[in-house]
């Protein structure tokens, strides 16, 4: 079995995978990260989005062998202990979660596209949570939220 | 008295949890030790299981139990304890059959291709329609439409609809389809049952009917209110804490914590299996559906057809409204029996009809039993009944807010059910409705209020 080198959110990680377990297995049943979900298991979803060096990936459809060496960020990761990120604080308050199932991918998403765009059109937010789902919400609230946080994080670097 | 919460923001009391990705949802809680559950469905849309034989997928390495039908303490479930939890009377394609625990998913599976069975198939019926007619494929031996105690249909009557009928200026027709509808909320249908040392049975649950389940399930482990003990045939054979039976207060339900539900989580789905499988082997045995099988065999909206006729005066006001819906079932009766009762004492819409006649009939067909979503009947109800109010407006000649002005529910009115409503405000809320779509009611519209009619 090949050995898995990793840093995931700020910490190195060493596991024995097969080449076929996913970067999802790895995080939920060894590492016992549960942000990410499993909601379909086929990529369509969104729930099981982490970030891959700052990048959105589905980590259901990602091969965990792909992350060796690189940095792979989760929900867990985007704040110290304690604290929280401007988007958590924004979904938080602008009600951007309601089941809570799609929140983790619907918040790496958002930091995928605030790290690009720190100011975005509504319509640059919907093309960048395309691929998260909600059945909740209607994404109203969620497009708020973020477009909320990315008015704080402007504010807060002025 | 001053409200302290009304009127003001109120944070999620879940929602820290929700963004800092700590609340758990039943397939982020782990125990040591878990079995994996994969279930055996039917390849046939309908017949009989005649010969099933596991006996290979129990010697697999890795297998730690297999259930067929004789492991089913009571076989049957629902309103109506018609659906059985594992099937030898085949009534749907993907109704499960066996289910077995293994080591993980891939020897789960690998088991399930070992699992020898033979169905002989018989004819299947699909549509509705061709379900009612007297010379159909038999869903079930008891007939293909449920009885409403000497009825097959719900029937709902105020008034006298012929002389309603009579009345009227004007009868306008509609008849309305509303197609079935998966929920698809993102969590899948999950269950992990833990057997603990004390000889308690936990269950972690994502149902949003907690006592729903537990009554549900109280039924399939034998579980009779009186004593609340069941027998448990494996008890003490795998493992020694378990006490030969098990009662109500025996099981620990864990739930609460719902990945969106939209009504798909009110039927059990996979605790049964859990909690069977958990007994037969001793283990915690966790089930994770997969999206495949949560789109093609969980419970969904069942599709309706609906077909109203109103009778209304020259003046727009409506005098009679008969109904008869057909709600399809799909195999079992699921909620379905609730779902054609509400959908009955609420298809008349917040109108006051003075002379109603509704039938609603729940039929059965060999597809995946259909249940509750969202309004339990009544959102179909109302998708056709405010099309209805359009024809209406347009047959008379008034405008489609004056047909529901006039017709609207007030104080002192009552419902097709006989209930005398109060503390009602449609025409108000239809007013400030108006307002903020930027629509100027005529004077006659903006004056009039809920209050007593002739008040």
């Amino acid at each position: 079995m090949p050995m898995l080198e990793l840093r995931v959110n700020g910490r190195d990680y060493r596991v024995l995978v097969e080449p076929t377990t996913t970067l999802l297995e790895v995080l939920r049943e060894k590492l016992l990260i549960i942000s990410p979900k499993v909601g379909c298991n086929t990529g369509d979803c969104g729930t099981c989005s982490v970030l891959l060096e700052d990048k959105l990936v589905r980590s259901c459809i990602t091969v965990a062998l792909v992350a060796q060496g690189k940095e792979v960020t989760t929900v867990e990761g985007l704040a110290a202990p304690g604290e929280l990120h401007p988007l958590q604080k924004a979904f938080h308050e602008h009600y951007g979660s309601q089941c809570g199932f799609c929140t983790p991918g619907m918040l790496l998403a958002a930091k995928a596209l605030l790290d690009e765009n720190p100011n975005p059109t509504e319509d640059e937010v919907k093309e960048a949570i395309a691929g998260n789902l909600c059945r909740c919400t209607g994404y109203v609230k969620i497009i708020e939220s973020i477009r909320a946080a990315a008015a704080e994080m402007a504010t807060a670097k002025a | 008295m001053a409200l302290k919460v009304v009127g003001t923001r109120q944070k999620r009391y879940d929602g820290l949890a929700h963004v800092t990705g700590e609340t758990r949802f039943v397939d982020d809680v782990f125990v040591p030790g878990t079995l994996a559950v994969k279930v055996l469905r039917s390849p046939i849309v309908k017949g009989r299981v005649k010969n099933l034989d596991t006996t290979a997928a129990e010697r697999l390495a890795g297998v730690a139990g297999v259930i067929t039908p004789a492991d089913v303490p009571v076989n049957g479930y629902g309103l109506i304890p018609d659906q059985p939890v594992l099937a030898e009377s085949i009534r749907y394609k993907g109704e499960p059959i066996a289910a077995v625990a293994a080591v993980d998913e891939d020897t789960a599976l690998e088991a399930l291709d070992l699992i020898h069975v033979d169905i002989d198939a018989q004819e299947a019926v699909f549509d509705p329609l061709e379900a009612m007619k007297p010379d159909a494929p038999r869903v079930r031996p008891e007939g293909n439409i449920l009885m409403f105690g000497e009825r097959n249909f719900r029937q709902v009557v105020l008034g006298d609809i012929e002389a309603g009928f009579k009345e009227a200026d004007h009868v306008i027709e509609g008849e309305y389809f509303h197609p079935a509808l998966e929920h698809a909320q993102l969590e899948p249908q999950t269950s992990l049952a833990v057997p603990e040392a004390n000889g308690k049975l936990t269950i972690y649950t994502v149902s949003q009917a907690l006592y729903f389940h537990l009554g549900m399930l109280a039924g399939i482990l034998h579980m009779k209110p009186d004593d609340l003990r069941c027998v448990c045939k494996w008890a003490g054979r795998t493992r020694s804490s378990w006490r030969g039976s098990i009662g109500l207060s025996d099981i620990k339900y864990v739930g609460g914590t719902v990945g969106g539900g939209f009504g798909g989580k009110n039927d059990i789905h996979a605790d049964h299996v859990t909690a069977i499988l958990a007994l037969k082997t001793g283990r915690p045995v966790k089930w994770r559906w997969t999206r495949e099988e949560e789109l093609l065999y969980s419970t969904y909206r069942g599709a309706w057809i609906i077909k109203i006729k109103d009778g209304v005066r020259n003046d727009g006001r409506m005098v009679a409204r008969q109904v008869e819906s057909i709600r399809d079932a799909g195999a079992y009766t699921s909620m379905n029996s609730y779902v054609v009762d509400k959908h009955c004492f609420l298809v008349n819409g917040p109108y006051h009809v003075p002379n109603i006649y509704i039938k609603g009939y729940c039929v059965y067909t060999n597809k995946p039993p259909s249940s509750s979503m969202r309004g339990f009947g009544v959102t179909p109800a109302t998708f056709a009944t405010e099309v209805q109010m359009d024809k209406i407006a347009e047959a008379v000649g008034l405008s489609p807010w004056e047909v529901r002005f006039i017709n609207a529910v007030r104080n002192g009115d009552q419902t097709a059910t006989r209930r005398k409503l109060d503390s009602v405000y449609l025409i108000e809320t239809m007013q400030t409705l108006a307002k903020r779509a930027g629509v100027v009611l005529p004077e006659k519209l903006q004056a009039m209020t809920s209050a007593e009619r002739g008040a």
